[in-house]
């Protein structure tokens, strides 16, 4: 072995270790800087939303993450999805409802959905089988998110994008 | 704007990094092992591939456990302990290629194969671990327990029969032709111990007293508990002359007791108990005069400090880039393999190696301090705070007592230096850190949609009935 060969593995050694202990550090420098969310670009635009008077439904449609459309998932109507806009959507089998629930099990006027303009609703208008979010009954107004199943009746619905 | 949407964080397992970063640790380790066999005999061991063949074994299953029973847990812990698994493994091989018939006056046998054993039975804890403890807060259940434990694994290697003496200090126990340093194994248990304890008398602890000087001091009853830790680690230091674990001990619960309760005054009266202490100790006992005087000055007694001097002179032959690896003479400090492990991988690595591998430790314990900062429930903090932080001060005390900073104790290097309970206790730590690690990066758990309508329906009617 020459001097020369074990002269560079000695320096190969000593980068592999260094290079080891840097990858590591990258991993984790996501503790640091935050992780690539999908909402990590959002500090960006808030200036702008901010600095004029925007329309509270534009605001919305900007910030991403937000519900879009609520949609049966599973039951009688399963597919049908009515878009989110400020007002209250109303579900039941009574034809005041936005998505008339075919299912004996739904009462004419049985759940509201609402927004405060930042976060979703389900509230129970008083049905007689009420409305579960999982097994647990709903009884005021509970807040909920993408993807949490609400279910009415036999019918289940959720906010989708 | 909604805050929700500024600090949302996305659980993310990264088991794919952690999977690339475990490759890269057992290269290293493979790298290092090669290296030592081209700079001790010129060739690559023939043995080279049978080792390399366990340790990706070994590191697949590992990552298998991992990707099964933790599936959220830290990316990074698992591939940082085992390149210093692997660097310890190698540098005793490295050592075992110079020692025998030569250190430890002729009695020196190999001992990287038992150490590689010790690694495969600190997995099989670090997986058995992993499935025993399902919850970490299960193990708030058994707070008192573990302090008796540890109360009981100190005092064993006191007991006659099994208890040993090695090289001044009473910290072995051998049963058989098996040693072990059930410090190691007291250290989990107090850990366990101080976090169940503290959770349930923090707020005793942080909220009465009065302030002296500008620092809120403890009320006199409250002091119980600090006092009795301080009992104990000066007891272990008169009863087991083991100056490092007392230091351990004491440092550990001063740091648990200050951040379970926020309030620097415990470290004030910790930091005057220790050096009370300290100093007692210096006047009472001679073997820790020597140490101090060791410390202070050891060329005024090169016969008596020949194994620092040695490692001293070990780091500077090393200077910046090193040796390179098998073309130091490690050797010929005694116990380079276990005690003063550092100091050859200073002399053979330099201190751009030794700094990489002090960056590794300090890694690891800003995982442990992160986990513990994340963690949601009081009882996980401060277990996973204890812990980091006493792997930390171990650190510190061995690399510090090596380096001539503070004076020499007897600690072992964690996952480096050689000895059987150290790895398979770290192991089991780590093991712990995940564990914890896994419930808090978990997301929060999904609503089940409910499998059986029965369950949900008031009013029963039969189909087509009006509801």
């Amino acid at each position: 072995m020459s001097e020369l060969t074990l002269t560079l593995i000695k320096l190969a050694f000593l980068a592999v270790l260094w290079i080891f202990v840097l990858s590591a550090v990258s991993v984790i420098r996501s503790d640091i800087f935050g992780t690539k969310a999908p909402t990590s670009s959002r500090p960006k635009a808030k200036p702008k939303a901010a600095g004029k008077p925007a329309k509270p439904a534009r605001s919305r449609k900007a910030q991403r993450g937000a519900p879009l459309t609520l949609r049966v998932v599973s039951g009688a109507n399963q597919g049908q999805s009515v878009p989110l806009g400020d007002g209250p959507i109303l579900l039941g089998r009574g034809t005041d409802a936005a998505i008339r629930l075919d299912d004996d099990y739904v009462s004419t006027r049985h759940a509201r959905f609402a927004t405060n303009g930042e976060q979703w609703f389900v509230e129970d208008l008083g049905s007689t089988n009420g409305t579960y979010i999982g097994s647990q009954r709903v009884t005021t107004p509970i807040p909920i998110g993408l993807g949490i199943q609400v279910r009415i009746g036999k019918t289940v619905v959720e906010l989708r994008k | 704007m909604p805050a929700s949407s500024t600090s949302t964080w996305v659980p993310r397992k990264r088991r794919g990094a952690e999977l690339v970063l475990t490759a890269m640790a057992v290269g290293i380790a493979i790298f290092a092992y090669a290296a030592v066999g081209l700079g001790t005999s010129g060739s690559i061991p023939a043995d080279t591939f049978k080792l390399a063949g366990a340790l990706i074994l070994v590191a697949a299953a590992t990552t298998v456990v991992v990707r099964r029973l933790v599936p959220y847990a830290d990316p990074v812990l698992l591939p940082l302990v085992i390149a210093l698994n692997g660097l310890g493994l190698a540098m005793i091989y490295r050592i075992d290629q110079d020692c025998p018939g030569f250190c430890l006056g002729g009695n020196y046998s190999p001992l990287a194969d038992a150490q590689l054993m010790w690694t495969a039975i600190g997995l099989l804890a670090f997986c058995v671990v992993l499935f025993v403890v399902t919850d970490h807060r299960m193990l708030q259940r058994f707070t008192y327990s573990a302090g008796l434990a540890a109360i009981v694994l100190l005092l064993m290697p006191l007991m006659p029969l099994i208890g040993s003496r090695v090289r001044g200090a009473q910290i072995w126990i051998s049963i058989g032709p098996f040693s072990f340093q059930p410090g190691e194994a007291a250290k989990i248990c107090l850990a366990v111990f101080f976090a169940g304890y503290l959770v349930r008398h923090k707020d005793a602890l942080a909220l009465a007293g009065r302030r002296v000087l500008g620092v809120d001091l403890p009320r006199g009853r409250d002091l119980g508990p600090i006092l009795a830790g301080w009992l104990i680690s000066v007891g272990i230091l008169v009863f087991q002359r083991d100056l490092g674990s007392s230091l351990l001990f004491f440092g550990l619960f001063v740091v648990m007791l200050y951040i379970a309760t926020e309030r620097p005054g415990w470290l004030v009266v910790g930091g005057v108990l220790f050096v009370s202490g300290a100093y007692f100790g210096y006047l009472a006992f001679g073997h820790v005069r020597a140490r101090f005087d060791a410390w202070l000055d050891p060329f005024g007694d090169p016969d008596a400090n020949g194994q620092l001097i040695s490692s001293l002179f070990g780091l500077a032959h090393g200077g910046v880039l090193g040796q390179g690896l098998g073309q130091g003479s490690p050797e010929l400090t005694p116990f380079s393999f276990s005690d003063f492990i550092i100091g050859a991988m200073g002399e053979e690595l330099g201190l751009t190696g030794l700094m990489a591998i002090l960056l590794i430790y300090g890694l690891i314990t800003e995982r442990g301090l992160r986990i513990a900062l994340t963690c949601r429930d009081a009882f996980g903090k401060l277990l996973a705070a204890g812990l980091a932080v006493s792997f930390a001060l171990q650190v510190f005390v061995v690399v510090g007592g090596v380096t001539r900073l503070i004076p020499l104790t007897g600690l072992t290097t964690p996952f480096l230096a050689q000895g059987g309970s150290s790895i398979v206790m770290n192991w089991a730590i780590i093991a712990l850190l995940l564990r914890i690690s896994d419930q808090t990066r978990r997301p929060a758990p999904e609503i089940s949609a409910i499998q059986s309508d029965d369950e949900t329906q008031v009013v029963k009617l039969p189909a087509g009935g009006v509801a």
